[in-house]
């Protein structure tokens, strides 16, 4: 690459990164919004997964733009590395059966769908667009350290500079822990969130986990054949058993029948 | 960017997945249309945190939401397996054994 060219890069990147988030946001979320729509509209169900691939990456570089790094990370390992590979997996089981002969609808009705989707998207974002946050606390310095809350008044009293204690307390780690603790929504505050504030339902979750596990085990588990066939054997076994018994039964009862009446 | 972009755009994403869910009649794009809806969710959850950033309360609801998602779309295409090896389909219009 010549020189012109690297600059170029480097200005691109200068820009994402001083934008304070604003071109992160439009590329990401025009990028979500395709892939959404590519999502439910494809025709064949694996394209369906690709498109909803992309569209969790670009989810991740959402949350990176809102300063949540670890979850940024947590969905990149999560949502893209296991729940789309387990949907790719079973339509790899399935096998690849497109919707050809599936949903066929009209041009007429196609286009009063897609307006009117267009009409209720349009009114539902428009209204939603109007939500105002107050001023955002965003001067998270390189070094980690939290700085002053002069513009916003949080939980400290009117008039009054929050204490360290409380500054720590907001950026969720211990006062006088190393400066990767400030940061929010990196790992050290929102692990401490987790395994200190919320650590029960973080143990539920675990054995909700486990739950799952076994119970999708046992539902896709399936019965082999010399299993089915024992199955229907033993099943055989008992209407055999159960006819001799009804046999048996009736003839006992023409014997009493047959005694009793002389 | 404001907040409010944030918030419209979990609900446009939000609005996309219902209606993949309620229009697709296969089994595992209506899946995908849940996944996209639990995204969203999750969108505007953290994004709700970082206006409000004394607490991680979002951003640890929204992990709570991954795992219970990933639970479910195990669970889910467990059921979907099987229910291709009884009817060799996975259309949902054609699983209506419990019709009268």
């Amino acid at each position: 690459m010549n020189h012109s060219q690297t600059n170029f890069l480097f200005d691109a990147l200068k820009t994402l990164l001083n934008s304070g988030g604003s071109v992160l946001f439009l590329i990401c979320g025009t990028i979500a919004l395709v892939s959404a729509i590519g999502t439910i509209a494809a025709k064949s169900p694996l394209r369906a997964a690709m498109s909803l691939l992309l569209h969790i990456v670009s989810l991740a570089g959402l949350y990176i733009s809102l300063h949540a790094h670890l979850l940024g990370a947590l969905q990149l390992i999560v949502y893209a590395g296991a729940v789309v590979v387990l949907f790719v997996f079973v339509i790899m089981l399935i096998g690849p059966t497109s919707d050809l002969h599936g949903t066929f609808r009209g041009l007429m009705v196609r286009i009063c769908g897609a307006v009117l989707m267009i009409l209720i998207g349009g009114t539902i974002a428009g209204q939603l667009m109007h939500v105002k946050g107050e001023h955002i606390y965003t001067a998270l310095e390189p070094t980690g350290v939290v700085p002053s809350l002069s513009d916003r008044q949080m939980p400290a009293k009117e008039g009054e500079t929050p204490s360290k204690v409380q500054i720590a307390r907001i950026a969720g780690c211990a006062p006088g822990q190393g400066p990767e603790c400030g940061q929010y929504g990196g790992v050290g505050a929102l692990g401490s969130a987790i395994y200190k504030d919320d650590l029960v339902p973080f143990e539920i979750v675990s054995v909700l986990l486990l739950v799952a596990i076994i119970g999708a085990i046992a539902v896709a588990r399936g019965r082999s054949a010399e299993e089915a066939a024992a199955r229907k054997a033993s099943r055989l076994a008992a209407e055999a058993a159960d006819r001799e018994q009804l046999a048996r039964e009736k003839e006992l009862s023409a014997q009493v029948a047959a005694s009793g009446g002389h | 960017m404001e907040l409010g972009s944030y918030i419209g755009l979990s609900g446009l994403l939000f609005l996309i997945g219902s209606v993949g869910f309620l229009t697709r009649r296969n089994v595992l794009v209506q899946l995908m249309s849940i996944e996209l809806m639990l995204n969203s969710v999750n969108l505007a959850l953290v994004s709700f945190n970082r206006w409000m950033p004394w607490n991680q309360a979002g951003q640890v609801f929204a992990f709570f939401v991954i795992a219970v998602a990933a639970a479910e779309a195990a669970v889910g295409l467990a059921i979907v397996i099987s229910l291709y090896r009884l009817k060799k389909t996975v259309q949902s219009d054609q699983v209506d054994l419990l019709r009268h």
